[in-house]
């Protein structure tokens, strides 16, 4: 593999010198994954970055509402994250969660309409921009208080091994990954949710985005030990371990690694995923507290820039790649004009959705169309209806 | 009930019905503090651990936050964990995930994902514990959209009402009270389930309808026998859930009483309490000889002091002071 692993040295110290953090460990050799694959994740990346441009313009235009956060410099986090892991592996992430979606596999349209507040939203407009979710590719949410889908997936994990051990009397073959950003390391929930999970040997994947900002807050401003947070993992008696989230080869193969073995030995294991986010946190973040020059050393090394050398190298052709750029953008095209054409939610889904028992104004349940969702979905079909006598409040 | 009745202890009902529950489904389990090799704080959950192993019964950390949060991603993922708290005032550390989470889960996923959860523990006044031990909690959670609220007098309701809540597919928050616990009480052999929303007539009258639910149905229920003395006969309704609120059985006693008590033991301000007095003016205004009087906890903090406490919280001489005004016979 030609010099991807010297093009890291450069961003990773970049981040140190930003962030005064010890770089991640020095790489081993990796085998090369299938030309193919390798496309296909760039495409992905591509997808994302695409997507999220076109928010930030549909957030200028107003069609996008309240708070939108945006993923534009860490795609390599999600694309390499989901690839490692397996469609049956519940996936359960933060706010800046359009990525992890599209990752998962979420058609873009859903995700766009979500955000646009249509009907035709991956939450029938509900959510929004921080509350991605989608049942029929596992994935548990996008969540908007910091920190809290921690002890959530930490959740998802202990369920997962008490179904496959408890219930099915066999031996816990699933895992969870649950993103956090770095902003979160210092909720209590977090530490909460890695003491449960270092207790109760729950197999979930604690991947920390530490793109080196909460907010405006650099991690050596809000956290202690910030140059090396995966130190804290062994606080919880867990493995802690810092990967390299700009360069997705790396992302993917450390990432294996992790999964493996949490997935034999049902341990939970920290990692401090170091990647960059381009833009602010949010979009009404004019980025006082960076240097454009540090911004500049990033996107020289960018994760998208990285990838296509490395596919150039291996045969990847300029009108190839200039291909994928038409797909991409013709893709996110659609999923814009789709949402503009998506109804608005019907007045009669205001009280949809707050129980999946019908009572009182209470109207009932039914997933998204557009998912395969129907009324009130077995698992959770409600199994005594009320034999009401009159009127509930 | 015409099943065959045997005494038992609030706590062994509630016991009785999650262990009844864990054997129909190994989707139940119960978790928190101290419920499994101690037997649980208040001996709700002594046994379960033997029967059940530590697999199912599970003791955490104190670490409300976290546990709560963990039982809702399982949840979330079609189990149906029963979380214990010692106290619901420890609650409070975990209002993110009982709020944030447990009640918008269905709605934030377009419903995609319930949240079939039971949040149980020891609420209101115990005996002497001083301000921060002693949260009614019924007044802060019960103004959330998506959760239900359960609020049992007496072991047989608890449990009944414990067991539609672990089949539940909505969050449930169960609200018991240390001072119920060792209540003992006749509770029918064999399987029953209570429905949500039902209203039970603790005593019938014509005079005044008392509008009360948990500990303090029980001095509603005193306050009427010694109101019964002076000539005045109420009727005392067991709401038994607050959500679902079986405001048609309020409505329906009120139309013929014309007056009508609350007695919540939470604070008055945004509470209950006053739900049902908004539901009643509403409903019945046509109905009522005089406004709806109300009793609830003294809108301070809960005092340490034995004196202080008795008059801070709902009490049978308040509640016959409020029925004795709320009919000019004060």
């Amino acid at each position: 593999m030609p010099s991807a692993s010297q093009a890291s040295v450069d961003v990773n110290a970049a981040l140190a010198a930003a962030t005064k953090q010890t770089p991640p460990r020095p790489r081993v050799a990796r085998p090369e994954v299938p030309f193919d694959t390798a496309r296909g994740w760039l495409r992905e990346m591509m997808l994302i970055r695409e997507f999220e441009l076109r928010c930030m313009q549909a957030y200028q235009d107003k069609k996008i509402g309240g708070f939108c956060h945006v993923y534009i410099g860490q795609e390599a986090v999600a694309v390499g994250c989901v690839a490692a892991v397996e469609k049956r592996d519940p996936i359960v992430t933060a706010y800046r969660d359009h990525g992890h979606a599209l990752a998962r596999g979420m058609d873009p349209r859903y995700c766009m309409a979500e955000m646009f507040g249509r009907i035709g939203g991956c939450a029938k407009g509900k959510g929004g921009s921080m509350h991605m979710f989608d049942r029929a590719n596992n994935l548990f949410g996008g969540h908007g208080i910091v920190g809290a889908q921690i002890p959530l997936g930490v959740g998802l994990a202990f369920g997962t091994k008490y179904e496959d051990e408890v219930i099915n009397g066999g031996k816990s073959s699933r895992v969870t990954l649950a993103f956090l950003g770095d902003g979160a390391l210092n909720q209590g929930s977090v530490h909460e949710a890695m003491n449960l999970a270092g207790l109760l040997d729950v197999p979930v994947i604690i991947i920390c985005e530490n793109n080196g900002y909460s907010m405006g807050t650099s991690i050596v401003r809000g956290t202690t030990m910030g140059h090396d947070i995966s130190s804290k993992a062994s606080a919880y008696g867990m493995e802690g371990i810092a990967i390299d989230g700009m360069d997705v080869l790396e992302t993917y193969w450390a990432m294996r690694d992790v999964v493996e073995r949490v997935r034999s030995t049902s341990r939970p294991v920290f990692v401090d995923m170091r990647c960059y986010r381009y833009k602010g946190h949010s979009m009404s973040d004019p980025r006082k507290y960076r240097t454009r020059e540090e911004e500049e050393a990033y996107e020289r090394d960018d994760p998208i820039g990285r990838l296509k050398a490395h596919l150039e190298s291996r045969g990847l052709t300029e009108d190839d790649f200039k291909s994928i750029q038409r797909e991409v953008r013709a893709t996110v095209r659609a999923a814009v004009e789709w949402s503009d054409q998506s109804p608005v939610p019907p007045m009669s889904d205001l009280y949809r959705d707050v129980y999946l028992e019908r009572w009182g104004p209470y109207t009932g349940s039914s997933a998204p169309e557009m998912l395969g969702g129907g009324e009130n979905e077995p698992s959770f079909k409600a199994i005594r209806p009320v034999e009401g006598e009159g009127e509930l409040l | 009930m015409t099943a065959t009745m045997r005494e038992i202890e609030f706590r062994d009902a509630v016991r009785e019905a999650m262990s009844e529950e864990m054997r129909r489904d190994t989707r139940v389990m119960l978790l928190g503090e101290e419920v499994a090799q101690y037997n649980g704080a208040y001996k709700v959950s002594r046994g379960m651990l033997d029967e059940f192993g530590p697999r199912r019964v599970i003791d955490t950390p104190i670490s409300e936050s976290g546990f709560a949060g963990m039982a809702i991603g399982a949840a979330m993922l079609g189990l149906r964990p029963i979380v214990e708290f010692m106290s619901w005032s420890f609650s409070l550390v975990a209002a993110d995930p009982i709020l944030n989470n447990a009640p918008k889960m269905l709605y934030m996923s377009g419903g995609q994902y319930g949240c079939p959860v039971v949040f149980r523990g020891n609420d209101g006044a115990g005996g002497q514990l001083g301000s921060t031990h002693s949260w009614a909690v019924e007044g802060l959670f019960s103004n959330v959209p998506g959760l239900k609220m359960v609020i049992p007098s007496n072991p047989a309701d608890a449990k009944g009402l414990m067991k539609t809540a672990i089949r539940d597919d909505d969050p449930v928050f169960f609200l018991e009270s240390e001072r119920l616990l060792s209540l003992k009480g006749d509770v029918p052999e064999g399987e029953y389930l209570i429905p949500f929303g039902q209203a039970r007539i603790a005593r019938a009258g014509r005079d005044c309808t008392i509008v009360s639910f948990g500990r303090p149905v029980h001095f509603c229920l005193e306050a009427a026998d010694a109101l019964a003395r002076e000539g005045v006969d109420c009727e005392v309704l067991d709401m038994r859930t607050i959500r679902p609120l079986d405001a048609a059985a309020i409505v329906r006693s009120v139309r013929r009483t014309g007056a009508c008590v609350v007695v919540d033991q939470s604070w008055s301000f945004g509470s209950p309490g006053s739900e049902v007095a908004a539901l009643v003016h509403r409903e019945c205004f046509d109905d009522l000889d005089n406004h709806v009087h109300r009793v609830h906890s003294a809108d301070v903090p809960a005092p340490y002091s034995y004196d202080l406490e008795q008059e801070y919280l709902p009490n049978t001489r308040r509640v016959c002071e409020a029925v004795r005004a709320c009919l000019y016979r004060a």
